[in-house]
């Protein structure tokens, strides 16, 4: 078979984390009884009138900024019109043009393998409200719940000609982009309830050729896992037609996550047939260079950014730098640590171990920002990492008490030198009275002391084991295998 | 025609996008009525717009917004009580089938 190249550009819509609906004020919510969050304007019903979210917008700009965006001094609202159930208007409101909407020509930057980043170009960002939801009943028909009809909706869309290449960068656009999100506080990014959704553009061509093939839109691609998946599938299905002299027909196609495999869903249908025009029901909007820099000032650091910072100044590996800044409420308790104090590599190894492993366990998956708290079982803040550590640098306790430290303080809150005083915890580091524990434990096992000194050292660690477990694990582990030694060579 | 006229076939595409039905002589009424709008494009495209700055409306109004404070919605059984056919809080619509 040929070699062929796939090139995939990106589609992604962000349900905005608003209070109210985009035009309306209708709540904005997830689940709840159908149809109990509408009203005359997100309904199309005549002589309404509606008044675009002022947050929402904000979010927008935002993002675009984000996003390292142009933003127009004059911005516009379009109708798209089309009829489907889930559209009660008979049209989407939306932004059309070039550089009409709240962004355009901007980028992301995505880590590549190697350490190094790869540039994604954004062709623009802009604002619209969502569909409502038809659900297929069971013996024919469908009904609607207009419940999500006219909710804030970003939309977010790569450059052409497409920068991604491969299906690992397609999934790697999605989850920078979308900790981008979470960390602007516009979206909540939960891809399995539909708060953000991707619908890539894939498209293969010969190795080599200058023009792009006959691109297919996946739609239901609800992980970043089928993100991935799906490119790989259309990369595969695509370059099979192409071999075998057929052509690949421009269609948006589904995801089956079951088969993992794509199934026709309709032929697109092309642009002029949606009739754009500006929404004479809606005022355009200004963006002036001082509310532009404003906005942009108030920026907070992006995750990549942090995470080259905390490689480059604080000398942690790609990795760590990773799973730290991953999430906006973790990287902010990580660096309120810091700032307390705490060395930067014993911070990260406690979070993203023990604690990462608790939290875990007590079913915490999204955290929450704010107050350098993390998790809502947690008791734990950055200042009891910040002592723990220093307990144990200074030799106080044990790694093994500390991680018992660790489970308490997580429930109960309490700071660690209290724990490791009220529970005797200390570590034992005088020579004489570990040796003391070494020699009573050689005494007691002198058949294995023969054996060991008889030429089977494996038996070292059982010595080490039964000292720990006399000393409740609370013995300097470096001086009882010195006096271990000692005390097994001597009796 | 001008610079710029709708065909027959264009009238009907027209018309099925927006899921009017015309017959023959009803395409051919439509078709003369759009092409005489189009016709006034010509007139406009013949003035000078340079340096003229598109306006997309006619109030000279910006930035009107509202704040993020969610209200009332009205009863469903109002909303639901405009549909020809409902179910479990749901409006029915025939089976959706792609063309
Ligand atoms: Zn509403």
């Amino acid at each position: 078979m040929s070699e062929y190249v796939l090139s995939v550009g990106m589609e992604v819509h962000a349900e905005l984390r608003t209070e109210s609906k985009m035009f309306c004020r209708c709540p904005v919510a997830f689940g709840g009884m159908p149809n109990t969050r509408v009203c005359p304007v997100c309904l199309g019903l005549p002589g309404t009138l509606p008044v675009p979210n002022r947050a929402a917008v904000q979010m927008v700009l935002r993002t675009a900024l984000a996003l390292n965006c142009q933003v127009p001094a004059h911005s516009v609202f379009h109708r798209k019109n089309y009829f489907y159930p889930d559209l009660p208007k008979g049209y989407q409101v939306s932004q059309y043009g070039e550089t009409n909407p709240i962004g355009y020509y901007g980028y992301l930057e995505i880590p590549k393998l190697d350490g190094t980043t790869k540039r994604i170009k954004i062709r623009r960002v802009h604002l619209e409200e969502d569909t409502g939801k038809l659900l297929h009943l069971p013996g024919g028909g469908s009904g609607v719940d207009y419940n999500r009809a006219g909710v804030p909706l970003m939309e977010i869309v790569t450059d052409f000609p497409p920068d991604i290449e491969d299906p690992d960068e397609a999934k790697e656009y999605l989850v920078q982009l979308r900790q981008t999100l979470l960390y602007l506080g516009v979206c909540d990014g939960k891809m399995e309830e539909g708060s953000l959704r991707c619908e890539p553009n894939i498209s293969v061509r010969l190795a080599g050729a200058e023009t792009y093939g006959t691109k297919t839109e996946l739609k239901n691609l609800n992980s970043f896992r089928a993100v991935q998946l799906g490119c790989m599938f259309e990369k595969k299905r695509q370059s099979e037609l192409l071999e075998g002299g057929s052509k690949v027909v421009q269609e948006t196609r589904g995801w089956n996550e079951q088969t993992e495999s794509s199934f026709l869903m309709r032929v697109k249908e092309s642009e002029q047939d949606y009739r754009y025009f500006p929404d004479p029901d809606l005022i355009p909007m200004e963006f002036t260079p001082e509310q532009i820099e404003a906005e942009r000032a108030a920026l907070p650091e992006l995750p990549l950014a942090k995470s080259t910072r905390y490689q480059k100044d604080l000398g942690l590996s790609p990795y760590d730098a990773g799973v730290l800044t991953a999430d906006r409420a973790w990287a902010e308790f990580f660096e309120s640590a810091i700032g307390q104090g705490g060395d930067a590599k014993q911070v990260c190894n406690w979070m993203n171990g023990d604690f990462a492993k608790l939290l875990n366990e007590a079913g915490e998956t999204a955290l929450t920002s704010g107050e350098a708290t993390v998790g809502k079982t947690s008791k734990v803040r950055p200042g009891h990492i910040v002592e723990l550590t220093k307990l144990i640098e200074a030799g106080t306790i044990s790694g093994k008490i500390a991680k018992e430290v660790f489970g308490d303080m997580f429930t109960s809150g309490s700071m660690p030198s209290e724990l490791v005083k009220s529970k005797g915890l200390t570590q034992i580091s005088d020579p004489a009275e570990v040796l003391a524990v070494c020699e009573e434990v050689v005494r007691e096992n002198a058949g294995q002391a023969e054996q060991y000194r008889a030429g089977k050292e494996g038996l070292f660690g059982f010595f080490v084991g039964q000292v720990m477990k006399k000393t409740q694990g609370r013995a300097n582990p470096a001086l009882v295998q010195e006096s271990l030694k000692k005390a097994l060579e001597t009796q | 025609m001008g610079w710029m006229s709708i065909s027959l076939d264009e009238a009907r595409h027209v018309a099925k996008l927006a899921r009017i039905e015309l017959d023959g002589a009803e395409l051919m009424s439509f078709q003369g009525k759009l092409n005489a709008l189009l016709g006034h494009f010509e007139d406009i495209q013949h003035l000078d717009v340079a340096g003229v700055m598109p306006k997309p409306h006619a109030v000279s109004l910006s930035n009107v917004f509202a704040d993020d404070v969610p209200g009332a919605c009205l009863p469903r059984e109002v909303t639901l009580a405009l549909s020809a056919e409902t179910k479990a809080g749901l409006h029915i619509v025939p089976t959706i089938i792609e063309d």
